[in-house]
């Protein structure tokens, strides 16, 4: 609303949509380490090990690499990076469907710990402990949550700091050894930190849609946990976490959508039927061109949502709803149109195919579904509703 | 190396010696033109300065924010966008000296002879014949005479030049065979015909070359290169209609959350969801040209310059699609059936009836959607290309 005239206004300073040559060198490990250890094959087969973190990958990612702490600033134990290259993890991440709690605990975890009075020991060292990677955070709301929406906490806190209620859908609960739970306490909102193993806590696991995020129920009766912040500087640091966890999902639903289409493209060039490879027949080329330009505006659209949040621009909420419309529905068809153009490979098991359809259709829930994007929208650039 | 705190102050030394109030709409045009600040990646001598095409937004601000006039790119779109780039990469330094600068400044209006009745979308099977008349051993010098029809000319009525492929050799596969012309529009045996259109107006034309000749000098590239040439013009085109530089809310998507708020009795859930997921969409797309153009900036296009046009194309067909149905009972209405020459397209200025009639020209004109696909499938994904049974045969063996 900078410019008085449309109430859409323009963003003040032109964001930087390319990736820097620091950005493309932390794509260049994160992949290679993907690579390694991170294949969709070996996604595949982990799957159905009892654990759904595969932690020799989150150890290397988070600790070896250093991503984890790369939203932390250097005093607290970080790297002092920024959303931008968080981002840029998110999009490899996504290429392989990594079952890593990288965007539960070293983005929205993270963040809603550097909302809080970061001067206090009780802020400061979980913060430290994420950041390094040797302890997984969560942050205890629904994984349908979308930013703003957190306000009506499930959980209540007494007097005596004890907490009481149950939170469904709660992504990477399993493997979490940090809860951070906003809470209604008798004055207001609040955010406590609470350890999983803790008495009171009870974590019930849910069978995911999305076999590489897990899903829990958690369930708090008279568990003792520590006062993080309270009133409206908890209600922002948890907004700010789910801002930034909506923003950089979209990255992670580019990189999806990426994965699916190179697949698609290179199985239809190999796959022949009727004595051509299918990938010459125009209605199936068209279908992946047309795919193509919407992973292309998926980029700019998630490149934008990152630079914003990198930047504290006031524009961060504008951007991220676009980004969140715009990408999850992208993703999803990519991952449609790769089953379909698969054929009857697609719908097995032992091909990758379904990890990325199945998370692409969590995602497209997760932190708000488009729709809910797209009213947050509305209200940001004045389209109001009838 | 030029910067962009030299622009700005070459930009103040031209608005000093020119004020725009007191300065001839042309005279200044011509000024600007003369300081190189008029397309800044030209060449020196050619209204730039060989300076980053990026520069020239921080001159475009400048000049705009001083009321200066500008050059009326509706009208002379086609010089601007397809024209100037080829001549630029394949003109000679007298072509470009004599032609460039009234160009710029809308003196010449240029249209594009390329599409005939029987060559649209495979444009290589064109038919419109070049016969050399007298010339030396070497193949130059001489005239050429030409003999055919185009169809579909935008602004052919206003102009002044043209740029023209014709069939200099029918023996040679039908790429092979074609040579690049400039045309001048005013020479005996060009005959203009407007061609009405789904909108009422008549922004294009028939062309009939009847005997035209034009001297060997004003032939762009080799003879039998011209398919290379075309191929300069019709991927500048592509950007140019894809590619302009707008504001959040610009364009079409502006016109209909305009409606929009104007118009709260029209409001219904449904149109509200339609109309949120166009805002998206079109966000989307600003971004992406965006992104080409930070891309463009550093020196490392980028693929997505294929797709922006179509993006545009399917935006401005939904977002005026949609805004018909918006406005209800004013939607069953349209401004003016009148056969009007118009000199340019202009979106904003006319009703929502005549954008939506218009808007189904953007996935036509210039490149097929169906065809861009194409393109991008083939160049951009790799994927295996169309069978060609035309590829080897002669032109005039082929079945038409
Ligand atoms: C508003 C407007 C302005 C124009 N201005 C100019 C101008 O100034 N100068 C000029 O030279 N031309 C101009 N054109 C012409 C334009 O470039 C052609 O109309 C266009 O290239 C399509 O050719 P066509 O009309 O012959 O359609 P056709 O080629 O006959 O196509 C018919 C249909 O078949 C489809 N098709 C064709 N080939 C394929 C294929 N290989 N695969 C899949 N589908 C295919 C097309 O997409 C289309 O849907 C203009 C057109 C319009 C609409």
């Amino acid at each position: 609303m900078n410019d008085g005239t449309s109430p859409a206004g323009t963003p003040a300073a032109d964001p930087d949509l390319l990736y820097s040559a620091d950005e493309e060198a932390l794509r260049a490990a994160v992949r290679s380490l993907f690579a390694d250890r991170g294949a969709p094959a070996t996604v595949l087969a982990g799957l159905e090990s009892a654990s759904a973190h595969d932690a020799g990958l989150w150890r290397a990612l988070a600790t070896d690499i250093g991503a984890a702490g790369l939203l932390v600033p250097e005093k607290l134990g970080g790297a002092g990076a920024s959303a931008r290259e968080a981002a840029v993890v998110l999009e490899e991440a996504g290429r392989c469907v990594a079952p890593v709690p990288y965007l539960t605990s070293a983005v929205i975890a993270v963040t809603a710990l550097l909302g809080c009075d970061r001067g206090r020991e009780e802020v400061a060292a979980p913060l430290a402990a994420l950041a390094g990677g040797g302890s997984v955070g969560v942050l205890a709301v629904p994984w349908t949550t979308a930013p703003g929406g957190a306000s009506e906490g499930a959980v209540r806190a007494g007097a005596d700091g004890t907490l009481t209620g149950r939170v469904t859908s709660v992504a990477d609960a399993a493997g979490a050894a940090l809860l951070l739970v906003p809470v209604r306490g008798p004055d207001g909102p609040a955010l406590y930190a609470v350890e999983a193993a803790a008495d009171g806590v009870r974590t019930g696991s849910v069978t995911p849609l999305d076999l590489t995020r897990p899903l829990g129920h958690l369930t708090f009766d008279g568990a003792r946990g520590t006062l993080l912040a309270s009133g409206e500087r908890a209600r922002t640091a948890v907004d700010g976490a789910l801002l930034a966890g909506a923003g950089l999902l979209a990255s992670e639903q580019l990189g999806v959508a990426e994965w699916c289409l190179a697949e698609t493209v290179r199985y239809t060039a190999e796959r022949t039927q009727f004595g051509r490879p299918v990938g010459s027949f125009q209605a199936l080329k068209h279908r992946m061109a047309a795919l193509w330009l919407e992973v292309a505006s998926a980029r700019a659209a998630a490149r934008n949502a990152a630079d914003a949040l990198a930047t504290d621009s006031p524009d961060a909420p504008l951007a991220v709803a676009v980004a969140q419309a715009y990408c999850a529905p992208v993703a999803v068809r990519a991952a449609q149109e790769c089953v379909q153009l698969h054929g009857g490979i697609g719908m097995t098991w032992e091909h990758p195919a379904h990890l990325f359809l199945k998370r692409a259709k969590s995602d497209e829930l997760a932190l708000g579904s488009p729709g809910r994007h797209r009213e947050a929208l509305a209200g940001l650039v004045a389209l109001d509703a009838p | 190396m030029t910067d962009a705190e030299d622009l700005r102050r070459r930009t103040a030394e031209l608005l000093a010696a020119h004020p725009p109030a007191a300065t001839q709409r042309l005279d200044f045009l011509r000024a600007r033109f003369d300081a190189g600040l008029a397309w800044v990646h030209f060449p020196e001598g050619l209204g730039g300065l060989d300076a980053p095409r990026s520069l020239q937004a921080v001159v475009d601000a400048e000049l705009a924010a001083a009321g200066a006039p500008d050059n009326d790119p509706g009208r002379i779109g086609i010089g601007l966008g397809m024209a100037a780039p080829t001549l630029l990469r394949f003109g000679t330094d007298e072509q470009k000296r004599r032609l460039l600068r009234p160009l710029w400044t809308g003196e010449e209006v240029w249209c594009q002879l390329f599409s005939e009745p029987g060559a649209g979308s495979d444009l290589a099977a064109l038919a419109t014949r070049a016969v050399r008349d007298g010339g030396d051993e070497a193949g130059s010098g001489g005239d050429w005479i030409i003999d055919g029809q185009k169809v579909w000319t935008s602004s052919a009525h206003l102009a002044r030049w043209a740029i023209l492929i014709a069939r200099t050799d029918p023996g040679l596969p039908k790429h092979r065979g074609i040579s690049y012309f400039i045309c001048d529009m005013t020479d005996p045996g060009v005959e203009v015909r407007p061609l009405r259109q789904i909108t009422g107006e008549a922004e294009f034309n028939e062309v009939f070359l009847t005997g035209v000749r034009i001297p060997d000098s004003r032939r762009l590239g080799a003879v039998g290169e011209g398919w290379k040439v075309a191929q300069t013009t019709l991927m500048n085109e592509r950007v140019a209609i894809g590619g302009s530089r707008i504001p959040r809310e610009g364009g079409m998507i502006g016109v209909a959350a305009a409606d929009w708020r104007a118009r709260p009795e029209l409001r219904t859930h449904d149109l509200h969801q339609r109309l949120l997921t166009l805002w998206v969409e079109a966000e989307a797309a600003r971004l992406t040209g965006e992104r080409l153009r930070q891309q463009l900036s550093q020196g490392q296009p980028g693929p997505e310059g294929s797709g922006m046009k179509l993006a545009f194309a399917r935006l401005a067909q939904e977002i005026s699609g949609w805004e018909v149905e918006f406005l209800a009972e004013d939607g069953l209405t349209y401004d003016d059936w009148t056969m009007r020459r118009p000199d340019g397209v202009d979106f904003t200025g006319r009703e929502a009836g005549y954008r939506y009639l218009r808007a189904k020209g953007n996935s036509i004109e210039g490149g097929t959607s169906e065809v861009l696909l194409n393109i991008v499938a083939e160049r951009v994904l790799g994927l295996p290309p169309e069978p060609r049974t035309d590829k080897d045969v002669a032109w005039k063996d082929l079945p038409r």
